[in-house]
């Protein structure tokens, strides 16, 4: 017996971050579904470098292993990376990015709790700006590959980077909508025609829309069982919406509607999963409504005029830089103090 | 009828375990060996000893009686003799004994004659002055004395009576058997309460948890001439917190920096009204209360006992500690504490007894660091950012600490319940919260003792230039030149020396920014250095007084 409350709820860090995991479940499935089983070997080889490092930073760091190997922090980290990476991308790319998401910017940072960027992120851009090559080389959604891969092919090429015989990377690669739209643009193509294109689907990009659905759905998920509050993914695509709306309204020839915006990239994952980390990210109400629309926001610039497809992981970057002076600005009214 | 509730940001909703100890009746239980009388039973002044140790006393005698406002008074809960006046064991969170009356019963029981009065045709201010013999204290558990707050009608400005019947902490029970069982003495307390202080309205808050409770006091609220009126509030931790009660019921928050009384409110228990009604109706002071025994025992219930009778007592009363009993809280789960033993006396302000257990409280999971997920923030009642405070308690931080408001805290345990790292937050707070009033003490001791030593100096200036004129007067009659040449040697060697022991004690010490003073300043900056050295040393005792304060208040 040591000190009051005597009593605690039932809620663990080890569940929390599993419920994020089971909510990715149905965009994980959508995914294989339409982009072929390669993202599970992905997965696979993720949460296996995440769980070494992180043991291997944690008895370096002589801390104890056991606890925080069980918190589930790490497998949420992967998976977050692994399915904002090319679902072939090659295994050591995937190794390299989980590394340094846990190693650097999670455990030499302090590990769980301490980091102010987050890890998964981090990974992310480390190596979009290392291999720009790469991890902008998607494969087609299966509708629209020339060929197919089997499993076996696929573990192949994600290990030996080898493809079956007769099978050129052009048949099963292509430029993401994202992408495309982007080039497009630039070369004066009309909006119309450009959506025209096989990569587009009903809404926004074709495969990645429905992927986006599913991400939404275990995003309601989450708030329903309090595990994220409404905030961030509220303002975060509201954001996204209300700039590239206004933009669209104005010029529609040249700006891609807001719900391609919504759903196409990574605006759904982020916007539930990636913004909503709570260790990186503010903790005010308040806070968390201009964290997240300022993300929105800086998603659709980056993606509009930056130099990378897409924009959801260095805006979440760059708004993580503001967390603390966010929450310090946005400090609720205390019970008793100046009520207006 | 209340027409509309408000709500308070916050609260969390524990598992209630009342059921257990609402199965039967409250049942009075009679003396039962030697009492213990601590003289703590109260927030404020310890009272003053009228007894010695060999006099014969009746039930109801005062045996302490109140010292300076805010104080209460200590009677004899049966008739008996002093046996002893000294330190025992008391049931307080410091868990170090403190004076305490032992009265070992004559098995009479005799009551001091009593003087029932119609306090309807009393004077109010005599009524009020004569609390300070009643011994009634805030029964909910706060213990404050009541005097204080029942100040007579008119100039009170108290506009709102609240009775406080939320009782919102899992396993205790003893309001809501009471309102069960005795509605109609809550009711003539609250009547006494309405007369002495002239509310607008009055207001019985309930948690909707109670509906037995609710019915009884609906029903002595409808036969009172009084308009009472009660309101069911949603069961929700903490809303049995005086202020966060208030703002249920009324929408009013009362201002941090203010007590409900300056904005016309004034909260009482239900108990308190009990004991209200029995003083001033019956003639009776406070020598008994009502106690909750559940947890880990063999028939968890209710029990009126003496004050002074030990805890276990009430424990073979409630069929005896089951097996794996661990201990005794006093209190409720979220905002009670161990007992040092289970030796010590009920008190005033003993609401409940839970004995512990393992299966109960189990000990809890490995503290994992803060993940800033803000459940903490959500579930604070006062809408605090317990998240931040950690760190600063943690970081020592402690000018942003208070100016993240933490003496706001009320340490209900909300954050700590809900945190997912299981961190003990709220100890953090009481932490930090004693490192701020010790520091705070601490300057002032220093500021004093240097005021004190600027009119030292002074003084000696002062007696030095008085020596000066007076050498002067002295030397004027004599031959100047040799004379003088002599002082000036004297002097110069004087100030040889001077600086030679400030160049000494300039190695002794760290390096300092007072090179390019003159050797006065420096003999002042090392006398300053000194009582610096000594406030400091002085401090560990300055910061146990004050967290015996603090824990008082």
């Amino acid at each position: 017996m040591s000190a009051p409350p005597y009593i605690t709820g039932n809620t663990t860090v080890s569940a929390l971050m599993f419920k994020v995991l089971l909510a990715l479940v149905p965009g994980i499935v959508a995914y294989a579904w339409l982009f072929g089983s390669g993202i599970l070997i992905t997965l696979a080889l993720a949460s296996v470098t995440a769980l070494a490092s992180e043991a291997l930073m944690l008895r370096l760091r002589r801390r104890p292993i056991m606890p925080f190997l069980s918190d589930n922090s790490a497998l949420v980290t992967a998976w977050l990376l692994a399915l904002a990476l090319p679902p072939l991308a090659p295994w050591w790319l995937v190794v390299v990015g989980t590394m340094f998401a846990i190693v650097v910017a999670k455990q030499l940072y302090g590990g769980l709790g301490y980091n102010p960027f987050n890890p998964a992120m981090i990974g992310y851009a480390v190596l979009l700006i290392s291999f720009p090559v790469i991890m902008t080389q998607w494969p087609a959604p299966l509708e629209l590959a020339q060929a197919r891969l089997s499993f076996a092919d696929q573990l192949a090429y994600i290990f030996g980077r080898v493809l079956p015989a007769g099978v050129q990377l052009d048949a099963i690669s292509t430029a993401t909508p994202l992408d495309y739209l982007k080039t497009q643009l630039k070369l004066d193509h009309a909006m119309t025609d450009i959506v025209s294109a096989p990569v587009f689907g009903a809404f926004g990009a074709k495969g990645s829309e429905i992927v986006a659905g599913a991400y939404l759905l275990g995003g309601l998920y989450l708030i329903q069982q309090r595990i994220i509050t409404w905030h961030i993914p509220v303002a975060l695509l509201g954001g996204l919406a209300a700039i590239s709306g206004l933009f669209y309204v104005i010029d529609p020839q040249h700006h891609a509607s807001p719900m391609f915006h919504l759903l196409g990239g990574a605006a759904m994952l982020g916007a539930f999963f990636i913004a909503t980390d709570p260790v990186s990210g503010p903790t005010t109400p308040r806070g968390k409504l201009i964290f997240a629309a300022s993300i929105g926001v800086l998603t659709w610039v980056i993606r509009s005029y930056g130099g990378y497809p897409d924009g959801v992981a260095f805006a979440v970057l760059l708004m993580n830089l503001c967390v603390p002076l966010i929450d310090a600005y946005t400090q609720p009214r205390v019970f008793g103090h100046g009520k207006s | 009828m209340i027409s509309r509730l408000f709500k308070f940001s916050g609260g969390v909703h524990p598992p209630e375990h009342k059921l257990e100890s609402t199965g039967q009746p409250i049942q009075v239980l009679p003396v039962s060996g030697t009492l213990v009388l601590p003289l703590r039973q109260h927030v404020g002044n310890l009272p003053k000893i009228l007894v010695q140790p060999g006099d014969h006393v009746l039930k109801g005698q005062l045996l302490a009686e109140a010292v300076g406002a805010i104080s209460a008074a200590v009677h004899a809960p049966t008739s008996g003799t002093i046996v002893s006046i000294e330190d025992q064991s008391i049931p307080h969170p410091s868990g170090l004994p403190d004076v305490s009356i032992t009265l070992n019963p004559d098995g009479e029981n005799r009551w001091m004659p009593l003087n029932p009065t119609d306090w309807r045709q009393r004077d109010r201010a005599e009524m009020i002055s004569s609390l300070r013999v009643s011994g009634i204290v805030g029964m909910g558990g706060a213990a404050f004395p009541t005097q204080i707050k029942l100040r007579p009608g008119g100039g009170s400005g108290i506009k709102t009576l609240i009775i406080n019947g939320a009782e919102c902490e899992p396993y205790i029970t003893c309001d809501d058997m009471l309102m069960r069982e005795r509605a109609d003495e809550i009711v003539r307390g609250i009547e006494i309460a309405h007369y002495l202080l002239g509310p607008e309205k009055c207001i019985v808050g309930i948690e909707d948890n109670k509906p037995e409770a609710e019915r009884a006091m609906r029903e002595a609220c409808a036969r009172s001439a009084v308009k009472i009126d009660v309101a069911v509030v949603p069961t929700l931790y903490p809303s049995g917190d005086a202020r966060r009660l208030t703002a249920l019921l009324t929408g009013i928050e009362v201002p941090s920096d203010k007590r409900s009384s300056d904005v016309g409110i004034q909260v009482f228990n239900v108990a308190t009204m009990t004991a209200v009604y029995r003083y001033f109706s019956l003639g009776e002071t406070v020598v008994s209360r009502i106690v909750t025994v559940t947890g880990n025992v063999a028939r968890p219930g209710n029990f009126e006992v003496p004050l002074g009778t030990p805890m276990t007592a009430l424990l073979e009363a409630a069929g005896g500690e089951l097996p794996n009993t661990n201990g005794l809280i006093m209190g409720g789960p979220m905002m009670g504490f161990s007992l040092p033993s289970m030796q010590v006396p009920v008190i005033k302000a003993t609401n409940c007894i839970i004995a512990s257990a393992p299966r109960l409280f189990p000990a809890p999971p490995p503290v994992l660091p803060c993940i800033r997920c803000a459940r903490c923030a959500d579930a604070c009642p006062v809408s605090l950012q317990p998240q931040e405070l950690y760190w600063f308690a943690k970081s020592q931080n402690l000018d942003k600490a208070r100016e993240y408001k933490l003496f706001d805290c009320i340490e209900c345990g909300c954050c700590s319940y809900v945190c997912p790292s299981n961190i003990p937050l709220v100890q953090y707070y009481r932490f930090a919260k004693s490192e701020i009033i010790a520091q705070d003490k601490a300057k002032e001791a220093a500021n004093l003792a240097r005021e004190r030593n600027e009119f030292r100096l002074e003084r000696i200036e002062r007696e030095k230039q008085e020596r000066a004129a007076k050498h002067a007067q002295r030397a004027a009659g004599a031959k100047a030149e040799s004379a003088d040449a002599d002082a000036d040697a004297a002097k110069k060697a004087a100030i040889a020396a001077a600086m030679e022991r400030a160049k000494a004690q300039k190695a002794e010490v760290q390096p300092k920014n007072t090179e390019d003073l003159s050797d006065a300043a420096k003999a002042e900056v090392a006398a300053i250095d000194v009582r610096r050295a000594e406030a400091t040393a002085a401090e560990p005792e300055a910061a146990n007084v004050v967290k015996e304060k603090q824990e008082n208040g």
